[in-house]
C-alpha cells in the first residue's frame, strides 16, 4: 500500500552478485531473528501443505463417498462426517501457521528495518566530512527511503511468497503426477506455452516502462525548473513559450506512458485465459479419460486434478515476478551495506579536554563544571599524567592540505593566534579560508605541516574534546526541527532557559524571537524556512554563545545581517570573546576591521599578515581591495 | 472536484467508458467456463457421451478467448484513457499556473506547485485506471460468480452470501483501524526521515558540536517508535490472509458436507458441485480486491484534492477591461499606498507611501532585513496589487496598463534570480526573443558580463545548467541584468541585484547606466551604501515606512538611520571578494 505515491526512479542498475548479498541479508535477519525465520519457513510449508491436502480431499469426496453412496436407500453419511472433520483439522492447523507465519514477519521486516534505520544512522554519523562532500545528499537519503522501502518489500513480501510458491509448486506438481501422469504433462506443455507469451510480452512492456520513465523525468525535470523561475516566467512575460514547450515534452510522455502501461495491463488477461484455455483442455481430455478410466482416472480425480490446475499458474507466474524483485531489491541490499561499510572517521587522540580546578597553582582534575578547562595528557612512556590549561592558542607550522593527494589548496600556512587574540581571513572565493578553519576542528586531515593547539599537536587530541573546545558558527547555517530554545540550546544541552535567553540577547536574536507566534517556543521545521537568512544566522551565533567555548571560528556568520544588527552583535560577540582566540571569516571590511591580525589569502597562501592600519601602510592586496572599494564611492 | 477533473477526461471519454465495459466482458466470459464446466462433468462424462464433451470443451475455449480478446482491449484502452487524463492534467494545471499572480504563486510555495504536478498526478494516474479497469472488474466478478452460483443451486449458494457478509464486515473493520494507524505511522516514518535528511545537511553543524552520541540517541528513540507503530499496524493486516483462509476453508467444507448429502438425494449433481466450489474462490477473492482497491482509491483522493486546488484556484490579478497598452514615460507615483500580502490582513507590510519618482532618475533604496523594500518596487509592475492607495507609472494607474505591457516597459531583476537550462544567448533573449547577437552583447557590456562570457570557451553559446549552476553567484547577477536591459524598459528595477558583485564592478555597472540608459528610471535596492550613494535620492525605508528621502548629503545630515548604516560601513565599506571568482 505504500507503494503509491512513489517518485520514479531510475532504470535499474545490474546488481554484481545477488546471491552473496541475499547471503549478507540474511545473515544480518538472522543475527537478531534466526528463531523467528526457522518458525516461519515450518509454518509456511504446513499452511501450503494443508491447502493441498484439502484440494486431495476432492477426489476421495467424490469418489470414496459421494459416488457409492449414490442411489442407495439409506445412506451411511458417518465416514464422511469424519473424514470432513478430519480434513476440517488440517485446515484449521493451515489457517493457524498461516497466522503465525504472518504475524512474526511483521516483527522480522519491522525489526530488521528499525535495526538497518538505526546502524546505517549511527554508522553514517561516525562518517568523515569528506564522504558528505563527496556523496550527493541525495543519494544518501535514498539509501533510506528508497532502497529501505524495497529491502521491506523483498522482506516482507517477496521472500515469503517465494518460499510458498516454491513449495507449492512443488506439492501440486507431485499431487498431479499422483492424479495422472498425461494431465500433468498436457498442463506442463500449456505452462511452457504461457511463460513463453509472458516474457515476450514482459519483454515489451519492460522496454516501454523504460522510456516512460525517461519521459517522465524530462518532464518533471522541466517542471521543477520551469516552477522555481514561474516569477521570473511572470516578469518577462514568458508564459507562452513556457506552455509550449511543455505540451511537447506532456506529449512525448503520453505516448510512451500509454505505451508502457497497455503491454503491462495486458499481461494479466493473457496469464488468466490462457490458464482457463489449459484449465479447458485438461477438462476435455481428463473428461475423455474418465470415460475410459485411461491411466486410472475417476471422476473425483478429475474434479482435484482441475483445482490443481488452477492453482500451479499463480504461483508459478509469482515465483518469476517474485525473483525479479528480489534481484532489484538486491540492488538496494547493495547501496545499504555499502554505506554500512564506508570507513568511519578514524580518532587515535588520547588528550582529553577535563574539567579543572586550580589548587595552589596546580591544575586539579573534577568531576564538576568549573569553566576552567585543562588537557588531561598521558604519557605512555613514564606513565605519567600531565595537564596544561586550555588557552586558545593556535599554531600552524607549514601547513599543506589539498581535498585530493594531487591538488593542493592550502601551502606553507604558517599561522600564530595567541589566547584572546582576533583572527580575521579575506581573500577571495576559492582561496581557502574556509579550509583553514575545518583544518583546526580536524574536518579533514592535513598532508603535511603540524597544527598545535596550546602546544599540543592537534593529532594526539580526542577529536571529540576538540571539537568541543571550538565554537564555530558556519557559512550555511543550519537549524533543526525543534523549537527556538532547543535549538540555541544545542550549543550546552545542559544550558538552563535563562542561559539560552542571555544568550539570544546576546546575538540580538532575542528581539525577533519575541516577536515570533510562540516566542521561544515556536517550531521551526525544514532547515527554519519560516526565517530570514540574517534570523537563521542570529539563532546560529546564539548557539555558538550558549556553548561558551574558549576558542571561536566564525565564518560568514554575519553575511546575511544588515550593517547596523552587525554592529550590535559584534559588540555582544566581542565582549563574551574578551581574552579568548576568535577566528574570523568575512568579506566585509567592517566585520574583520578591529582584528589583531588579518591575514590576506590568495591562492591557498598567505600573501599578507598584520593589522588593519599595518596592512594600510604597507599598500599590498589588501590596500587594493581596500582603495579600490572606496575609491569607487566617488 | 470530482466535477473539476472529470473535466479533465476530454477526449478520452471514449476509452474511459469502453475499459469498464470490455473489463465485465471479460469477467463474464471467465464465469460462464465453471458452468459449462459442470455440463461436461455431468453430460459428458458421467453419461460417458464423449461428442458432449468436445462441442461443450470447444464452446469453452470460444469463451476464453472472447475473455483474452476483452482483457487485451480493456488493457489497452484503460492504459490510453489514464495516460490521456493525466496528459490533460498536467497540461491544464501547467497552463493555469502561468495565470498565477505573484501571490498565488506564494500560496501554493514552488515546491507545492512541483508536487501536484508530478507526484500527484502520477498517483491519479495510477489511481484511475485503478478505478477504469479493477475497480469495475472485482465487483463484476463478485456479483457474476454469486449469481452463477445461486443460479446452480440458491440453498448451498447462501453459504457464499453468510460468506461474503461476514467476511466484509470484517475486512471494513480491519481496513478501517489499519488505515487510521497507517496515517499516523506514515506521518512519524516521514518525520523520521526528514531527521535523516537534516543531519545530512548538517552533519558539520553535528560534528561541530560533538552531538553524534546525542543525535544517534534522539534517532534511535524515533525508529523505535515508528517501528512499534508499524508493527500495531502490521499486525492487524497480518490478520488478512488467516482471515480469508479460514473464510474460504469453511466455505468449502460446507459446501462438500452439504453437496454430498444433496448428490446423494439427487439434487445436486457432481459437476454442480465441482463448479461451485471454482465459484467459492472467485468470490472470496474478488471481495478481498474490492477493499483492497477501496484503501489505494482513498489514499490518492488527497492528491485529487490537491491538483483540483490548483485547477481552481483563481489568479487574483487580472488585466482592466480595456487595457491601456502604452506607457507613457517612466515617472512613479506612490499615492497613500498601503499594502499587506494577506488579503482583510491587519498588519500592513507598506504603510501610508506617498513617493514621485521623476523619469530618468535614479532613486536609490535602502534599509535594514524586513524593511519592505521589495514589496514596495514589486508592486511598480504590478507583480502584487496594493491593498489601498494607487500607484502610477507615466500618470497611469498600474491597474489600467494592459500587464505584459507594464512589464516589459518595467523592468526587474529580481532577488531571488534564475537562470534556464539553455545558452547563454538564450536565457538573455528573454529580455527580448528578437535581440541580435550585437544587441545582447551591448547589454552584456551595460552589465559589465562581456569580460567573463568572452572568457568562457563557448563565449556565448556556452550552455548553462539546469538553475545555473555553472556560473558563480556574481556572474548570474550580472547575466540577470542584462537580459533585463534588453527589454529596454522605461523603468529599471534591481532589487539587492548586484550583492555578489564585487564593488569596483558594481561602480562600473552604474556608470554604464547613467551614460548609457540616462532616460531609464533606474531604481537601486542595496545593502551597501556606496551602490547607492551617487544616486540622484534616496529612499530610506524602516518597518514599512519611509524614513526619509533626499540626496545622500541631505540624509547624511538628517536621517538618523541613514547616518547609523553609513557609520557603520564608513572608511571603506567596501566588500572583498565575492568577484565572481574569476580570479
Amino acid at each position: 500500500m505504500a507503494g503509491m505515491g512513489k517518485r520514479p526512479r531510475g532504470p535499474v542498475q545490474k546488481v554484481e552478485n545477488p546471491g552473496k548479498l541475499l547471503a549478507r541479508l540474511m545473515k544480518y535477519i538472522g543475527k537478531t531473528y534466526t528463531i523467528h525465520l526457522i518458525v516461519v519457513v515450518i509454518c509456511i510449508f504446513a499452511s501450503v501443505l494443508a491447502n493441498v491436502q484439502g484440494t486431495m480431499f476432492m477426489k476421495s469426496l467424490i469418489d470414496d463417498y459421494i459416488t457409492p453412496l449414490l442411489g442407495k436407500a439409506d445412506p451411511d453419511f458417518g465416514p464422511l462426517m469424519q473424514a470432513i472433520v478430519r480434513v476440517a483439522g488440517f485446515y484449521l492447523l493451515g489457517v493457524i501457521c498461516t497466522f503465525i507465519y504472518n504475524r512474526v514477519m511483521v516483527y522480522v521486516t519491522q525489526g530488521t528495518l528499525k535495526n538497518l534505520r538505526v546502524d546505517l544512522f549511527t554508522h553514517m554519523e561516525s562518517l568523515p566530512i569528506k564522504y558528505f562532500d563527496t556523496h550527493a545528499h541525495g543519494d544518501i537519503m535514498s539509501v533510506y527511503t528508497n532502497d529501505i522501502d524495497t529491502l521491506r518489500q523483498m522482506i516482507s513480501q517477496s521472500m515469503p511468497q517465494l518460499l510458498s510458491s516454491a513449495i507449492t509448486i512443488v506439492s501440486v506438481f507431485i499431487s498431479m503426477i499422483i492424479l495422472s501422469i498425461p494431465l500433468t504433462i498436457v498442463t506442463l506443455i500449456m505452462i511452457g506455452i504461457m511463460l513463453f507469451v509472458t516474457k515476450k510480452v514482459a519483454g515489451l512492456s519492460g522496454r516501454y516502462f523504460l522510456s516512460q520513465q525517461r519521459e517522465l523525468g524530462k518532464v518533471n525535470g522541466y517542471i521543477e525548473e520551469m516552477m522555481e523561475g514561474q516569477k521570473v516566467v511572470k516578469v518577462f512575460c514568458h508564459e507562452e513559450e513556457s506552455i509550449d514547450k511543455f505540451h511537447e515534452l506532456n506529449q512525448k510522455l503520453y505516448e510512451s506512458s500509454n505505451y508502457a502501461n497497455r503491454y503491462g495491463n495486458i499481461l494479466g488477461p493473457i496469464n488468466a485465459q490462457l490458464g482457463n484455455v489449459s484449465y479447458v483442455i485438461c477438462a476435455i481430455v481428463g473428461g475423455i479419460f474418465a470415460i475410459y478410466h485411461v491411466a486410472g482416472l475417476t471422476l473425483g480425480g478429475l474434479a482435484s486434478f482441475l483445482t490443481f490446475n488452477k492453482s500451479i499458474n499463480m504461483p508459478i507466474n509469482q515465483v518469476s515476478q517474485q525473483l525479479n524483485s528480489i534481484v532489484m531489491a538486491m540492488a538496494g541490499a547493495e547501496r545499504v551495506f555499502k554505506l554500512l561499510d564506508e570507513k568511519p572517521e578514524t580518532d587515535e587522540g588520547y588528550v582529553m579536554l577535563v574539567n579543572a580546578r586550580k589548587v595552589n597553582g596546580e591544575i586539579q582534575e573534577t568531576s564538576e563544571h568549573t569553566g576552567y578547562w585543562a588537557w588531561k595528557h598521558y604519557h605512555k612512556a613514564d606513565n605519567t599524567t600531565t595537564y596544561r590549561e586550555l588557552q586558545g592558542d593556535v599554531v600552524f607550522n607549514g601547513v599543506d592540505f589539498g581535498y585530493n593527494e594531487n591538488k593542493m589548496v592550502l601551502h606553507d600556512i604558517k599561522l600564530y593566534a595567541e589566547p584572546g587574540q582576533k583572527i580575521a581571513f579575506v581573500g577571495s572565493t576559492g582561496a581557502g579560508k574556509t579550509t583553514i578553519t575545518n583544518l583546526i576542528n580536524r574536518f579533514y586531515d592535513i598532508q603535511d605541516g603540524k597544527i598545535r593547539y596550546d602546544g599540543i599537536n592537534i593529532n594526539k587530541i580526542k577529536k571529540a574534546d576538540l571539537r568541543r573546545s571550538l565554537g564555530i558558527v558556519l557559512q550555511d547555517t543550519q537549524l533543526f526541527t525543534a523549537t527556538v530554545m532547543d535549538n540555541i540550546r544545542y550549543g550546552k544541552l545542559d544550558a538552563t532557559d535563562e542561559e539560552v535567553i542571555a544568550a539570544a540577547k546576546l546575538a540580538n536574536a532575542d528581539g525577533f524571537i519575541r516577536r515570533l507566534p510562540d516566542g521561544y517556543n515556536t517550531m521551526l521545521t525544514n532547515n527554519g524556512a519560516n526565517l530570514s537568512q540574517g534570523q537563521r544566522q542570529l539563532l546560529a551565533i546564539a548557539r555558538a554563545a550558549v556553548a561558551d567555548p574558549p576558542v571561536l571560528i566564525l565564518d560568514e556568520a554575519t553575511s546575511s545581517i544588515d550593517t547596523r544588527t552587525e554592529k550590535l552583535v559584534q559588540d555582544g560577540m566581542d565582549s563574551l570573546m574578551k581574552g579568548r582566540t576568535t577566528f574570523v571569516i568575512a568579506h566585509r571590511l567592517s566585520t574583520v576591521r578591529n582584528s589583531d591580525c588579518i591575514m590576506v589569502l590568495e591562492n591557498g597562501r598567505i600573501i599578507e599578515r598584520g593589522t588593519h592600519d599595518q596592512l594600510i601602510e604597507e599598500k599590498g592586496k589588501y590596500y587594493q581591495l581596500y582603495t579600490g572599494s572606496s575609491g569607487a564611492l566617488a | 472536484m470530482l466535477k473539476t477533473l472529470g473535466a479533465q477526461v476530454k477526449e478520452f471519454k471514449k476509452d474511459s467508458i469502453l475499459t469498464p465495459i470490455f473489463m465485465i466482458f471479460e469477467v463474464i466470459m471467465e464465469m460462464i467456463i465453471p458452468l459449462l464446466m459442470a455440463s461436461i462433468i455431468d453430460d459428458g462424462v458421467e453419461k460417458g457421451d464423449i461428442r458432449h464433451i468436445c462441442v461443450v470443451g470447444a464452446a469453452m475455449v470460444v469463451a476464453a478467448l472472447a475473455g483474452l480478446f476483452a482483457g487485451i482491449m480493456g488493457g489497452k484502452c484503460g492504459a490510453n484513457a489514464s495516460a490521456g487524463f493525466a496528459r490533460n492534467l498536467r497540461s491544464s494545471m501547467y497552463e493555469k499556473i502561468q495565470t498565477y499572480s505573484f501571490a498565488n504563486i506564494d500560496k501554493f510555495s514552488t515546491a507545492g506547485l512541483i508536487t501536484r504536478l508530478t507526484t500527484d498526478v502520477s498517483n491519479l494516474q495510477n489511481a484511475y485506471q485503478m478505478i477504469l479497469r479493477m475497480f469495475t472488474r472485482a465487483p463484476a466478478s463478485l456479483i457474476c460468480a454469486m449469481v452463477m452460483a445461486f443460479s446452480i443451486n440458491a440453498r448451498l449458494s447462501s453459504i457464499y452470501l453468510v460468506a461474503v457478509i461476514i467476511l466484509g464486515v470484517c475486512l471494513a473493520l480491519l481496513l478501517t483501524r489499519v488505515n487510521k494507524y497507517f496515517k499516523q505511522v506514515f506521518r512519524r516514518y516521514d518525520d523520521l526521515n526528514a531527521s535523516v535528511q537534516e543531519n545530512i545537511a548538517g552533519i558539520r553543524v553535528v560534528k561541530a558540536y560533538v552531538r553524534e552520541d546525542y543525535e544517534n540517541n534522539k534517532f534511535s528513540k524515533a525508529s523505535e517508535n515508528v517501528y512499534k507503530m508499524f508493527v500495531k499496524a502490521e499486525s492487524i493486516i497480518s490478520l488478512n490472509a488467516p482471515l480469508m483462509q479460514f473464510t474460504v476453508y469453511s466455505c468449502i467444507l460446507g459446501i462438500s458436507w452439504l453437496g454430498a448429502k444433496m448428490i446423494v438425494v439427487d439434487s445436486l449433481t457432481t459437476g454442480e458441485l465441482m463448479s461451485l466450489l471454482t465459484y467459492c474462490m472467485n468470490i472470496l477473492m474478488s471481495l478481498m480486491m474490492v477493499s483492497m482497491i477501496f484503501v489505494m482509491v482513498s489514499m490518492s483522493m488527497a492528491s485529487a484534492e490537491r491538483i483540483s486546488e490548483v485547477l481552481n484556484e483563481e489568479p487574483d490579478l487580472a488585466n482592466p477591461e480595456q487595457p491601456m497598452k502604452e506607457v507613457k514615460d517612466g515617472g512613479i507615483v506612490f499615492d497613500h499606498v498601503n499594502f499587506s500580502y494577506k488579503k482583510g490582513s491587519k498588519e500592513q507590510v507598506l504603510k501610508d507611501i506617498c513617493l514621485e519618482i521623476h523619469p530618468g532618475e535614479t532613486v536609490g533604496i535602502i534599509g535594514g532585513t524586513g524593511s519592505a523594500k521589495s514589496s514596495l518596487v514589486n508592486l511598480i509592475s504590478r507583480l502584487y496589487d496594493v491593498t489601498g492607495g494607487s500607484v502610477r507609472v507615466g500618470g497611469r494607474d498600474v491597474r489600467e496598463y494592459d500587464m505584459e505591457e507594464l512589464r516589459n516597459q518595467v523592468s526587474v531583476v529580481l532577488q531571488k534570480n534564475v537562470l534556464f537550462s539553455g545558452t547563454i544567448l538564450e536565457n538573455l533573449r528573454w529580455g527580448d526573443k528578437n535581440a541580435t547577437k550585437e544587441e545582447c552583447m551591448h547589454a552584456c557590456r551595460l552589465a559589465c558580463a562581456d569580460e567573463f562570457i568572452e572568457k568562457m570557451p563557448d563565449g556565448y553559446d556556452t550552455y548553462i545548467e539546469q538553475g545555473g549552476t555553472n556560473v558563480s553567484g556574481g556572474q548570474k547577477q550580472r547575466l540577470c541584468i542584462a537580459r533585463a536591459l534588453l527589454k529596454k524598459p522605461k523603468i529599471l528595477i534591481l532589487d539587492d541585484s548586484t550583492s555578489a558583485v564585487d564593488t569596483a564592478t558594481d561602480a562600473k555597472i552604474r556608470r554604464a547606466f547613467r551614460e548609457e540608459i540616462p532616460n531609464t528610471t533606474k531604481l537601486i535596492i542595496a545593502q551597501r551604501i556606496s551602490s547607492v550613494q551617487d544616486a540622484d535620492r534616496i529612499i530610506v525605508m524602516d518597518d514599512g515606512k519611509v524614513n526619509g528621502f533626499g540626496t545622500h548629503e541631505e540624509l547624511l545630515a538628517t536621517n538618523k538611520i541613514y547616518q547609523e548604516v553609513y557609520e557603520s560601513q564608513t572608511q571603506g565599506s567596501g566588500d572583498f571578494d565575492e568577484n565572481g571568482g574569476e580570479k
